[in-house]
């Protein structure tokens, strides 16, 4: 039902620009060589054609989605939209195609191929969202809990309900170092807001103090006898180490009693 | 002392105690305090042996009047000795709890004077946490056997699990090795907490703000490899404390040796981690796939093969149910296949509910056709170029953690391996395929 042109559709990297791609792509019923956001650096042969952004074309592809997909369908692209898939845009334009052309069914396709793409994508999301809840760390610096992230995907609105919940009192900071981005909140309020760096400060002695804790016990929990390092990076990919506490120890000679490393620095260094 | 030394004699510990995990309540927080709880369980850390850390897990302290062979903190073991006290270990759970290194916290104990003395000091920690610092977090306290029904009651509302050893898997063993307990006293405590849920939940569907007794129900553990419990002992003891007392989990924690007692394997006798391993694996197929202890193991063969794991053992041996076609077979039929687990099962019955499946799309799913492919067809065929041969087949179905073991097995050993209680194939082709195939 669409001829595959060979223009490429450039919009402005929001969601709502790639709602009006896929207005433009069923008003001209085409299904254009490629999709992507106009900063991004790849050069083309193809033809250019800039979508521009219209909120109320946005707004009847948003009202229009859970109509003939279902809200799962909805849910599944606003996750898709947020993950490093390649060609994530081409992807998502198919499966709204898919999904005008066979309804909620589309949901079921799980052996299609632009269905499971989607899906892989949405897990491995899932996934490092699950991964972050796990491993960030905080530090307290003045009233402040602030922590930095390098994610593959766009985790912070996935994310960011658990730890609003968790420490609704408190005010934090998570920066997400590869998009830029960052999760701020306070008592009441929260945004997701565009940071260009950020600047860690020198942790203070009772920081210090609870770090260093939090060593002591993580080496203290380890059974010797059991060591297993294969099976600890199974479930905690090195990836994720740099930014964790127990695995980036400041060693000050003296600061703490000497003697033998305990079990669990000892099987660290042994890697 | 400091706190630094408190924590290190302290965790040491407890460090035996295999559950940590923090599952089986949802609780969302108000909008004060500090803490939830998430119903999957986080685990925030994995330590140097792989496991999960998911509480802070310490013992209030670590003397103990009891003297159990197989315990590190028995009263005749010479090692140093530390106690927290509530305010200071509450002070450490919010810390940590703050930092994100902790779901929450782990209490266990020796019994220092008495267990009532205990559950006490345990009931004034979690009322700091809990009314005083507004903590809405995970706690898993341990029910001390022998401790005043009112205590426990008290303790059971504030906190989220609770939990009973088991110890050891049969009365004989407990009495050789821990002469202080008995099986009545470890049960009498477990029969109480289900009870105590049963009528909680009673009283919660009448009145529904009526206070919860620990909402995410009990679990115990039992120590395999210090006595001679044969696996199928042990697996039918699990699966009957599922039923009769409603546990969530039950947990198996390899025996490490820790003292040099005639009664107990020698000191240098290496954990048993693969039979661990399998039980954990049994203990999945009871509570997720709809196994019977009895199904996996009898009196005939009561341990586990240590080259494949306990699905494809059955499988094996129930060739004549198989293949199943996976375009026709229910969800109980689907999920007894090697390969496909609960999630791939109910993709499969999505999926073929808009389309003919094929093996390519089963790959898609995610079901490990490397398993699979031997025990389904897909619309009436077998997969195109499935060689049938022993050795295909074995090096495909032999778990990882199979091949490592037998890798250790030193060359004279390798005879007395029997890979298939009907002796199928004997354990020279085994090893034989194995070597060609790595």
């Amino acid at each position: 039902m669409f001829a595959c042109g060979d223009v490429v559709y450039e919009y402005d990297g929001t969601l709502d620009g790639f709602f009006c791609c896929v207005f433009e792509s069923f008003r001209r019923k085409e299904t254009p060589a490629g999709v992507r956001p106009f900063c991004s650096p790849q050069m083309t042969l193809s033809p250019v054609r800039f979508i521009e952004t219209d909120p109320k074309k946005a707004e009847r592809v948003r009202r229009a989605i859970p109509k003939k997909l279902s809200w799962e369908g909805m849910t599944l692209l606003e996750h898709a939209f947020l993950t490093f898939l390649e060609q994530k845009e081409l992807f998502m334009l198919r499966f709204v195609q898919l999904g005008f052309d066979m309804g909620p069914n589309v949901m079921r396709h799980l052996t299609h191929d632009t269905v499971a793409t989607l899906l892989k994508a949405q897990r491995h999301l899932y996934n490092e969202s699950h991964r972050y809840k796990q491993f960030i760390r905080f530090s307290v610096s003045g009233k402040v809990l602030t922590s930095v992230i390098k994610p593959l995907n766009q985790v912070l609105p996935l994310i960011a309900p658990h730890f609003i919940d968790r420490y609704p009192e408190e005010a934090f900071l998570i920066y997400d170092e590869t998009h830029g981005m960052a999760l701020v909140y306070r008592p009441g309020q929260s945004a997701i807001v565009p940071v260009d760096s950020f600047e860690r400060n020198d942790p203070d002695e009772e920081e210090q103090k609870y770090r260093d804790l939090w060593c002591e016990y993580y080496d203290a929990i380890a059974i010797e006898g059991r060591y297993n390092p294969k099976c600890r990076m199974n479930h905690m990919p090195k990836r994720y180490w740099e930014e964790m506490t127990e695995f980036c120890r400041e060693r000050k000679p003296g600061l703490r009693r000497s003697g033998a490393p305990p079990v669990g620095r000892r099987m660290l260094d042994g890697e | 002392m400091d706190l630094f030394d408190k924590l290190k004699i302290l965790t040491d510990g407890a460090k035996y105690d295999v559950a940590c995990t923090s599952s089986g309540v949802d609780r969302e927080n108000g909008s004060h305090g500090m803490g939830s709880a998430v119903s999957c369980g986080i685990c925030h850390t994995f330590s140097a042996d792989g496991r999960c850390v998911s509480l802070l897990k310490v013992l209030m302290t670590n003397c103990c009047i009891f003297d159990c062979a197989y315990c590190v903190n028995r009263r005749s073991n010479p090692v140093p000795r530390a106690a927290f006290t509530p305010r200071e270990l509450a002070d450490l759970t919010m810390q940590f709890y703050r930092r994100n290194y902790i779901e929450g916290l782990f209490l266990s104990s020796g019994i220092r004077k008495s267990p009532d003395d205990t559950v006490e000091q345990f009931i004034k920690t979690v009322q700091i946490l809990r009314n005083e610092y507004h903590f809405y977090g995970y706690i898993h306290a341990k029910a001390i056997p022998g401790a005043d029904h009112a205590l426990l009651t008290r303790l059971g509302m504030l906190v989220d699990r609770m939990s009973v050893n088991i110890e050891l898997p049969s009365e004989k063993s407990l009495s050789l090795l821990a002469p202080d307990k008995s099986k009545t006293s470890i049960l009498k405590p477990m029969g109480f907490i289900t009870g105590k849920l049963q009528e909680n939940r009673r009283d919660l569907v009448q009145y529904r703000h009526a206070p919860k007794f620990a909402p995410a129900g009990q679990s115990t553990q039992m120590i395999v490899g210090a006595s001679g419990e044969t696996d199928y002992q042990i697996l039918s003891l699990s699966s009957a404390l599922y039923k009769k007392y409603k546990l969530k989990r039950v947990f198996f924690s390899a025996y490490m040796p820790v003292s040099s007692n005639p009664l107990l394997p020698a000191a240098d006798t290496p954990p048993p981690l693969l039979r661990e391993h399998r039980l954990y694996q049994a203990d999945w197929l009871l509570r997720f796939y709809g196994f019977e202890a009895n199904e996996l193991l009898d009196e005939a063969n009561p341990s586990f093969n240590p080259l494949i794991d306990p699905k494809c053992n059955w499988a094996l041996s129930h060739m004549d149910r198989f293949p199943v076609e996976v375009g026709k077979a229910d969800y109980e039929e689907l999920l007894r296949v090697p390969g496909i687990g609960v999630n791939s099962a109910k993709r499969i019955l999505a999926a073929r509910r808009v389309g003919p499946l094929s093996y390519e799309g089963l790959k898609k799913i995610g079901v490990v056709l490397k398993r699979a492919q031997y025990f389904i067809t897909v619309n009436g065929k077998l997969n195109d170029g499935l060689r049938i041969t022993q050795d295909g087949i074995l090096r495909n179905l032999i778990s990882q953690q199979g091949v490592e073991y037998l890798r250790g097995q030193s060359a004279e050993q390798y005879e007395q391996l029997s890979l298939f209680s009907q002796g199928r194939i004997g354990g020279r082709e085994a090893v034989k395929c194995l070597r060609a195939g790595m």
